[in-house]
């Protein structure tokens, strides 16, 4: 019993890393079918915000609320990659809808860019950087209607602009001077640590759990309802479902497919900031910490099949749960007398990188029963 | 793509050919040992760039998982040189196998003790491979991004594979071949080193027929269908799995023999073969250079990797920047890479940006059909 609410625990938790890092990317390519490659590093950039939050949360003036600071880079990390991935879809996605091989290179031109940013500018600029990024797009749409419909919108959007980078360059060398840490380019990997009353275990039914991996799976939890009640309930979630099921009809309705468009690949990348919290929390951060997750995303969402949340959340759930399954070996203990040939076979499979193989290797298997995933959309198209 | 085909005079492709010859046999005696050896790679490489060009210029399928099928070609004559070279080695096997204790030669070590197994062997296992694994995909219609995303979490599991069998391939540590004696010479002497360009040299050029062999007439013709159609090559009658299959596996010879080269002119196969970035990077090499343009692939590959050593000597942190930003710059921009913006109407549209030729006057609705017609 404990055995296996043990194996269940450790399968969820490692499931929930997959679902929250997934979600995102559920989100962007099920419904607006674009492969975002440079998903894991917006995930990275989620898991920097975390890092620079703690950071800053060390400062005097904000020290007394140091403990809630993971709870902050939340919705910091949030925004963070949210912006990062609609200015992404203004300057280049918007050009390759339709053809998602072009934005699958594209895209991973853009997570190279990313990395190397990471590697090679100062925390305290890309920080900068990124808040004249919200002032510079938001700014702007935050005026009245009246000057936005003005011919003179351009002049003030300019303005805004250069208003926003010079926030940016401000608080950028404001931050580097106060915060050493964060003054200088590195390349090394950086450490997050979890608040006080995270760290440690709580005991349930006898086994003890530690709370980093419970809080990844309330955070996870509650992305999945909120973007579930988002998109079912919420006017925006309308559109965004009407846009997927048929755009140029949801177009001449009147709705705006560019907004849509925007909001979708806005929320998605978002969705990656979050789950970078999440991994900040389970080691340390480095310019090439989405790198290990991107592919197991794209599993989780071929098996669940495309545009379904539900498919998402059991494909990571039965994706993490055979890891732990397969990479502990834990067959072996559940059933200690097995024959020779089947124990050996296991214990080959049993460490993390084999147990990745043989779940990839399961994939494509069950991929050749069920081609388009657990739930596939409904069609009568030839294509797609 | 431009249907519009260059026609040179005969005898400048022959002066062309005369002189491109010329230079790769003088080629040892002009570059340094170094720039000779990175050209050489370089050369191996465009050979594997040459069947990412089959399968994704030609046929629309975008592998991701090429890393595979050049690691495996790369292992297999590394194998073969470990083994002949380990006589004076305990239990007359390679060294690295006395770290792990192992003391008896891996039976599918066994038939690489054969040169001519070997020969073979380069070649042929990466193509049923890919086949395999082609044809598993391909029979359930699996096609556009689903392949692409399969074929790079295949690329996965090879490299998770061989990352932790050390005690069957050295694991993540590879296979290093420049010790490793052929035929009684050093693998990694200067002497063996040349002479391996040539044979690389010889290829590539080989390949270059081989593959323009294949793309024409109706074997070409039906992969061209499938890239742009493919339901309507289904219903014409065509098998499309079984031309999808085939040209995937001659993709996959194509990398093995490409891996191969690599592998006697950089000294090791490792896993870091297989890594994601190397295979898509393999893509950008034939998207910059043209897609459906093989002349296009061999250029590109050689071309970016010139590039991208240059740039890391000079400046190691940019090369990255570049890289991203080429990969931007080429989907967005020069969708038709440099050699497809140079036969089509590129050249003509630059000159006339800027005044230097004038446009000539057709009919406007004659214009417009005839590229209709050259879309379809």
């Amino acid at each position: 019993m404990e055995l296996l609410l043990d194996s269940l625990f450790n399968g969820v938790a490692i499931g929930s890393v997959l679902l929250v890092a997934a979600l995102g990317l559920a989100i962007v390519f099920g419904l607006m079918g674009v492969i975002n490659l440079a998903h894991g590093e917006l995930m990275m950039l989620g898991a920097y915000t975390t890092y620079v939050t703690q950071l800053i949360f060390k400062l005097p003036i904000l020290k007394p609320f140091y403990n809630s600071y993971i709870i902050v880079s939340i919705f910091l990390a949030f925004i963070v990659s949210g912006v990062v991935g609609i200015l992404l879809e203004k300057t280049i996605i918007r050009k390759l809808y339709g053809s998602p091989l072009e934005t699958l290179l594209a895209t991973w031109g853009v997570s190279l860019i990313l990395q190397q940013f990471v590697r090679s500018v100062p925390l305290a600029y890309g920080t900068g950087l990124v808040i004249s990024l919200i002032i510079g797009l938001f700014l702007p749409t935050t005026f009245p209607l009246k000057i936005k419909e003005s011919i003179n919108f351009k002049y003030f959007k300019f303005s805004s602009w250069i208003l926003a980078a010079l926030t940016g360059v401000l608080t950028g060398s404001v931050i580097s001077s106060t915060v050493s840490k964060l003054s200088r380019a590195s390349a090394r990997n950086v450490d997050v640590t979890a608040p006080s009353w995270m760290r440690g275990q709580v005991e349930i039914l006898g086994t003890a759990f530690p709370k980093t991996r419970l809080m990844i799976i309330v955070i996870t939890l509650i992305s999945v309802i909120a973007i579930t009640l988002f998109l079912n309930q919420s006017a925006w979630g309308m559109r965004i479902r009407a846009v997927t099921q048929n755009r140029q009809m949801s177009d001449c309705l009147g709705i705006s497919t560019e907004k849509v468009d925007i909001i979708t690949f806005g929320i998605g990348s978002g969705l990656a900031g979050v789950a970078g919290v999440a991994v900040s929390l389970l080691g340390s951060v480095g310019p090439n910490v989405g790198g290990n997750y991107i592919v197991g995303c794209f599993m989780v969402v071929v098996l669940g099949g495309v545009g379904n949340l539900l498919g998402t959340v059991l494909a990571s759930f039965g994706i993490g749960i055979m890891t732990d399954l397969i990479g502990a070996g834990r067959l072996l203990s559940i059933w200690p007398d097995m024959p020779l040939p089947l124990s050996n076979t296991i214990n080959f499979f049993a460490t993390t990188s084999m147990a990745r193989v043989m779940i990839f290797a399961l994939i494509v298997i069950f991929l050749q029963f069920k081609p388009t995933g657990l739930f596939p959309q409904k069609g009568r198209m030839v294509e797609n | 793509m431009s249907l519009r085909k260059f026609k040179f005079d005969k005898r400048i492709v022959l002066s062309f050919w005369i002189i491109l010859i010329a230079l790769i046999i003088a080629a040892p005696t002009l570059l340094p040992v170094f720039r000779l050896n990175l050209l050489g790679r370089y050369l191996s490489l465009s050979i594997v760039a040459l069947g990412v060009d089959l399968i994704w210029g030609y046929t629309g399928l975008l592998s991701l998982g090429q890393g595979i099928f050049f690691a495996l070609g790369g292992y297999c004559a590394a194998m073969y040189l470990q083994i002949t070279s380990s006589s004076e080695f305990p239990n007359n096997i390679p060294e690295f196998f006395a770290l792990y204790g192992v003391e008896k030669l891996p039976f599918f070590w066994e038939p690489f003790k054969s040169p001519i197994f070997t020969f073979f062997a380069i070649w042929i296992i990466p193509a049923l491979v890919a086949g395999l694994i082609g044809f598993l995909v391909f029979r359930n219609r699996i096609k556009g991004v689903y392949f692409s995303i399969l074929t790079q979490a295949s690329l996965l599991v090879f490299f998770n594979f061989f990352n932790g069998q050390q005690k069957l391939i050295n694991g993540t540590n590879g296979l290093k071949t420049d010790v490793t004696q052929l035929f009684g010479q050093m693998v990694g002497s200067e002497s063996m080193q040349r002479i391996f360009f040539w044979i690389t040299a010889i290829l590539v050029i080989a390949a270059w027929f081989f593959a323009k062999w294949v793309v024409r007439g109706r074997f070409g013709n039906i992969l061209i269908g499938i890239r742009d159609d493919e339901p309507r090559v289904r219903f014409t009658g065509y098998n499309p799995v079984i031309f999808k299959t085939i040209v995937f596996s001659i993709a996959g010879a194509l990398a093995g023999i490409s891996g191969a080269l690599y592998t006697v002119q950089s000294g090791i196969v490792s896993p870091q073969f297989m890594t994601v970035p190397f295979s898509i990077e393999m893509v950008i090499w034939v998207a910059v250079g043209g897609r459906g343009t093989l002349l296009g692939a061999i250029l590109g590959a050689v071309f970016i990797n010139y590039a991208k050593s240059l740039v890391s000597e000079a400046l190691p942190a940019s090369w990255m920047f570049i890289q991203g930003g080429l990969f931007i710059l080429v989907v967005t921009a020069l969708p038709e890479g440099v050699l497809g913006w140079i036969q089509g109407d590129g050249p003509r549209n630059l000159l006339q940006r800027f005044g230097l030729k004038r446009t000539i006057e057709t009919y406007p609705s004659l214009e417009v059909n005839n590229k209709e017609g050259n879309n379809e």
